[in-house]
């Protein structure tokens, strides 16, 4: 008892069960401020961008692109190993941790859910946009059909199409089912009869009933004891769609957990963005306090350390394994036409996460939310390292090849991140943001 | 006819539910903010079933996603990849295990909204709209109950220090 009375309170302010629900409920109800339609209207623009740019590529062709054939893969699969990437953190956070019985995640894990589910969706953009033939992507489903033919389940790809779209319909159902009594709450606190339908619809019913408790929990508890190994095995599948390949660089057996450590990385550094310009915009500084982004930060040490770890041994394996395309590979990588990406990725994923071993820089604010932006541009530049310096140069010098997007390719990633950030300004402004229920639970003065 | 108490705070809910049931009025529900501990016990509810509809699921969901590609690369559509087998336990696996993890999810949340009458549209009646706030709401069902009967209900809860009490028809 005494070790937990002195440790820091998960929520500041000494606050009353009812000043919860104000607080999460306010800003549902409250006009947003400009610098919400600020936000949404720069976000919405780069989504109306690049869903134009993706229009002309379903009309046109893949041929706007620059991938070709030495380097099929380009942006958009490293768009999408990003994105999914980043979709980790949500699911990591509500579903290790609730196992972990972690309470601080409570102040965290419902815009960690949330921009989970964004993520996926902008990362299963990609893959239906490459195939080059948008509107047959039905096709990757195992259906009986009149062409007499089946998908191939030795392919890691088609494991993608399960792994993705299991790990969508996971994430959404199980924050929904932490939404139910939020949004119940929501209901029952709207005042204007036409809101109070709509969340009357979305709150499923919901009256806090001690038998619903109940069930609640035991449904949280086994959903999290479902999705703890559904985050793993997501991107260890997406490795695998390298790893099962003969290409140097990419057939390892270390891409399952250095890819997985990555997408915890990376998805920590996004949460921390963004919930570093809520907690100011949104007045949730007695929510996600300081203590939050210090715990945040120390899994960031964590994961970028094994990521680093990943890093070295792979050069280690290069020289070790005494295979000549390998170490070309690596060598290649840091010194060759791409050098300055292979750089870019050392110093973002390696280096920086260290800094966060000094107390000071873990609980600066503003130091966090730069790192958090470096993290990623660095785990981006990872990717790209990964699929374009392996293939432009592998066992045929013949068919070495240099690559760099069309405009067109940029245009759609930055469309990805408009509709990512369009999305998560629609969510923290219709839906209970704190997971409100939750928090009540871990608040001492009740 | 049913009586309502509220209360606000956990411990006093606690305290009642738990008198109330020694006194051997029955509790027709309970409403709380956020889920209380040791509430389930106070009440005598029963352990739920909802972690064996995951499990099924997960069962059928493995047994047919194994199904299906060794039914597919053996008899529907067999093709040489590679010179590998045809049914190549292995790279079965990561689909079998999705397949599972989806089942399973989806079950135990379709069983756990049906049991609890819970969906879109669904309207469950509400006693108190504090009660998903910051209110504990005790319910009892007083239909059978005579006059005098209800007094010392009432009279019950104000012991356990209900600070309101209400009827609903």
């Amino acid at each position: 008892m005494s070790e937990i009375s002195t440790r820091e309170p998960l929520i500041k302010g000494n606050k009353s069960l009812t000043n919860i629900t104000d607080d999460v409920f306010n800003p549902i109800v409250a006009r947003p401020n400009k610098l919400w339609f600020f936000g949404l209207t720069i976000a919405g623009t780069a989504a109306l961008i690049g869903l134009i740019a993706i229009v002309l590529t379903v009309w046109k062709g893949i041929g706007l692109w620059n991938v070709n054939k030495t380097i099929g893969w380009g942006w958009s699969i490293t768009n999408f190993v990003w994105w999914v990437g980043i979709g980790h953190a949500g699911t990591f956070i509500s579903a290790i941790l609730l196992l972990f019985r972690q309470h601080w995640r409570t102040s965290v894990n419902r815009s960690a859910e949330a921009m989970t589910i964004f993520a996926v969706i902008c990362a299963g953009l990609f893959p239906l946009i490459h195939m080059g033939r948008f509107l047959l992507a039905f096709f990757i489903f195992p259906y009986p059909n009149t062409r007499g033919v089946w998908v191939n389940f030795n392919s890691p790809l088609l494991w993608d199409v399960f792994a993705i779209t299991t790990y969508f319909l996971v994430s959404l159902i199980f924050w929904y089912v932490g939404l139910i009594p939020d949004l119940g709450t929501v209901r029952d606190r709207m005042k204007t009869k036409f809101k109070k339908v709509i969340y009357r619809f979305l709150s499923f019913g919901w009256t806090g009933s001690a038998k619903h408790w109940q069930r609640f929990e035991i449904v949280s508890f086994t959903l999290a004891g479902l999705a703890a190994p559904l985050v793993l095995s997501v991107h260890t599948i997406v490795s695998f769609d390298f790893a099962t390949s003969v290409i140097p660089g990419w057939h390892t057996t270390i891409f399952p957990p250095y890819f997985v450590s990555g997408a915890i990385f990376s998805g920590f550094a996004m949460v921390l963005t963004l919930l570093i310009v809520a907690r100011k915009t949104m007045n949730l500084q007695d929510y996600i306090t300081l203590n939050h982004i210090e715990l945040m930060n120390k899994i960031i040490i964590l994961t970028g350390s094994i990521v680093g770890v990943a890093y070295l041994t792979e050069l280690f394996m290069a020289w070790y394994s005494s295979n000549e395309y390998e170490l070309f590979t690596f060598i290649n990588r840091a010194t060759g036409p791409y050098w300055w990406a292979y750089w870019i990725m050392m110093t973002c994923n390696v280096v920086s996460p260290q800094l966060f071993w000094f107390k000071k820089l873990r609980r600066s604010i503003g130091f966090t939310f730069f790192m958090s932006i470096l993290i990623n541009v660095g785990m981006w530049f990872e990717r790209f390292v990964i699929i374009v310096t392996s293939l432009h140069r592998d066992f045929l010098p013949s068919s070495w090849e240099m690559y760099k997007p069309s405009i067109i390719e940029v245009l759609i990633f930055v469309g990805t991140l408009g509709i990512f950030f369009s999305l998560f300004l629609l969510f923290v402004r219709f839906f209970p943001v704190i997971a409100m229920s939750e928090v009540k639970t871990t608040i001492k003065n009740k | 006819m049913e009586i309502s108490g509220y209360y606000d705070r956990e411990a006093n809910l606690l305290d009642a539910v738990k008198k109330l049931r020694e006194n051997n009025i029955s509790i027709k529900d309970v409403f709380s903010p956020y889920p209380v501990h040791g509430l389930d016990l106070a009440m005598g509810l029963k352990r739920s079933w909802l972690p064996k509809a995951a499990f099924v699921g997960g069962a059928i969901g493995a047994i047919s996603g194994f199904g299906l590609q060794a039914w597919v690369f053996t008899r529907a559509y067999p093709i040489n990849i590679g010179g590998k087998p045809f049914l190549s336990v292995p790279s079965f696996i990561p689909v079998t295990f999705e397949c599972a993890i989806l089942f399973a999810a989806l079950s135990i949340v379709l069983a756990y909204l049906f049991k609890s009458n819970l969906g879109a549209g669904a309207d469950n009646k509400i006693y108190d709209e504090r009660a998903t706030d910051d209110h504990f709401v005790v319910v009892l069902d007083a239909s059978n109950f005579v006059h005098n009967d209800a007094e010392k209900i009432k009279m019950k809860l104000e012991e356990t220090g209900a600070l309101d009490i209400k009827y609903h028809n």
